[in-house]
């Protein structure tokens, strides 16, 4: 079968799986989109009835601050097997961008020296598709680090990525995959035709290594974005929901289910925007703000970088290119602890319900306001 | 002439407690019970409230459980099946009248 789901510029070995992309990037395209200071400016344009700052400080919680940061989340770069029609990353075959070598070692050097943070949380695109990414995963692990990967499934049917699921295994990687829902039609309308099925085998395929099982310690988290204008059901129900439903269809199991809003950003900024959803999407996240989801929030745990080196408090303002002025190398001798986190009116959609982080819901054990 | 519907109606429903504040706590305070997980998921009550909505034919109502339906893990499999759930109620209910309409018939006839 033909490789239908890379560019010819690709060296992934794609010649047994199938996929359909919906569309390229948006920087392919030439999409106004696909600057963020047009995304910035679009969002300051909205006629919405308070600003996230003021929502922040009506609910006494404002200015929004740093904690101590846990979590390192290194976005390896844009390059990845599918183009999902809603990534805030606007990652697409056609993306280039890795993370450079220097940037790599500065992060490395970074864990070495701070005892606080605890977990790296490997993103991209397909973190997988960089160059070192095992390397990566080696060295963090040595570093007694919890290593998450970011897997969208599909990769680990690619020919020459199919160790991986061994490999994560005997490293004792977290993986955390995405799945929008436990049935095809709107697992493929999000993420491309033949992502659903293909997403099945892989899932099956870390069941079989021991992933998502009692008693392995081999963790497999799932991820759900709404396929839509539409806020996430609550966490605890749909994850009993999508459990009964993964193992009564497809014999699946998995550990935790996370819901995660998705964020008027990039292509789900495209996709609000072609289907006159906008307007009403904002209205609903601003109507759900909830003060209860601040404290959780991923931004002021992580310490996001960019393939290129730069430090952003979530991986949207890295998206949004709203950087932090600290550089990398400055992160191994100071703490950010009690900085202002830098937000803007995409903040509503982890704010919105029982909130959301690449942890799933910041509001835990309860139902979406 | 203007439609007898408005879209933007749905947002005003809190102005029902203008004139009767009293009445609209208790509404508001049982709903909200109603619709709280209990013996039924809150999936459940969505899929109820959206093929009920339905069968009384109130737009607002299906516009706020349709959205509501998805918000709480439903698909649009499920929804479609809630919506025949209660077409075949209001289907069935038309035919089993036939009955009453048979045993007329036959007592009529000869």
């Amino acid at each position: 079968m033909g490789c239908r789901c890379a560019t010819t510029s690709t060296n992934w070995g794609c010649s047994s799986l199938a996929l359909t992309q919906l569309a390229s990037s948006l920087r392919k395209r030439g999409h106004p989109l696909a600057a963020a200071a047009d995304q910035r400016g679009l969002l300051r344009s909205l006629p919405l009835s308070r600003t996230f700052k003021t929502a922040l400080n009506d609910a006494g919680v404002g200015p929004l601050r740093r904690s101590c940061a846990t979590i390192l989340q290194m976005n390896l770069g844009k390059r990845c097997n599918q183009t999902c029609r809603h990534c805030h990353v606007d990652a697409g075959p056609d993306r280039q961008e890795v993370m450079q070598d220097r940037v790599l070692e500065t992060c490395l050097s970074l864990l070495q020296s701070s005892g606080d943070i605890a977990t790296v949380d490997l993103t991209g695109g397909a973190p997988e598709l960089h160059p070192r990414f095992r390397e990566i995963v080696r060295r963090a692990r040595d570093l007694n680090r919890r290593v998450i990967d970011r897997c969208n499934l599909t990769i680990t049917l690619l020919p020459n990525y199919a160790d991986l699921p061994e490999f994560f295994a005997a490293h004792q990687v977290e993986v955390v995959a995405s799945l929008p829902w436990y049935a095809p039609k709107q697992t493929d309308a999000q993420r491309g035709g033949g992502v659903f099925e293909a997403s099945v085998a892989a899932l099956q395929n870390f069941n079989r290594l021991g992933y998502g099982q009692a008693g392995t310690g081999l963790v497999l988290n799932l991820v759900t974005n709404p396929a839509g204008a539409f806020l996430p059901a609550g966490q605890k129900a749909l994850e009993r929901e999508w459990k009964l439903q993964l193992e009564r269809r497809y014999g699946i199991t998995f550990n935790a289910l996370y819901t995660i809003t998705n964020m008027p950003v990039s292509r789900f900024l495209e996709f609000l925007v072609d289907s006159g959803n906008l307007g009403n999407y904002m209205d609903r996240l601003l109507a759900a703000f909830n003060p209860a989801s601040i404290e959780g929030l991923m931004c002021r745990s992580t310490l996001s970088i960019g393939w290129d080196g730069q430090v952003y408090d979530c991986d949207f303002n890295q998206m949004l290119e709203m950087p932090r002025s600290e550089s990398l190398p400055m992160l191994i001798d100071q703490s950010l602890e009690n900085r202002e986190v830098l937000v803007g009116e995409h903040c509503f959609g982890c704010t919105a319900g029982s909130g959301s982080s690449c942890g799933g819901a910041t509001v835990k054990g309860e139902h979406a306001a | 002439m203007d439609p007898y519907y408005k879209t933007d109606d749905l947002g005003r429903f809190a102005d029902m407690g203008k004139d009767a504040p009293h009445l609209w706590e208790k509404f508001q305070a049982w709903y909200q019970a109603v619709f709280t997980e209990g013996a039924l998921t809150e999936r459940e009550k969505a899929l109820i409230a959206l093929a009920v909505s339905h069968a009384v034919q109130c737009p607002y109502c299906i516009d706020a459980y349709s959205q509501g339906c998805l918000e709480k893990g439903a698909d649009l499999e499920q929804m479609t099946e809630a919506v025949h759930v209660a077409a075949a109620i209001r289907g069935g209910a038309s035919l089993v009248h036939g009955v009453q309409m048979r045993n007329h018939v036959h007592k009529l006839g000869m």
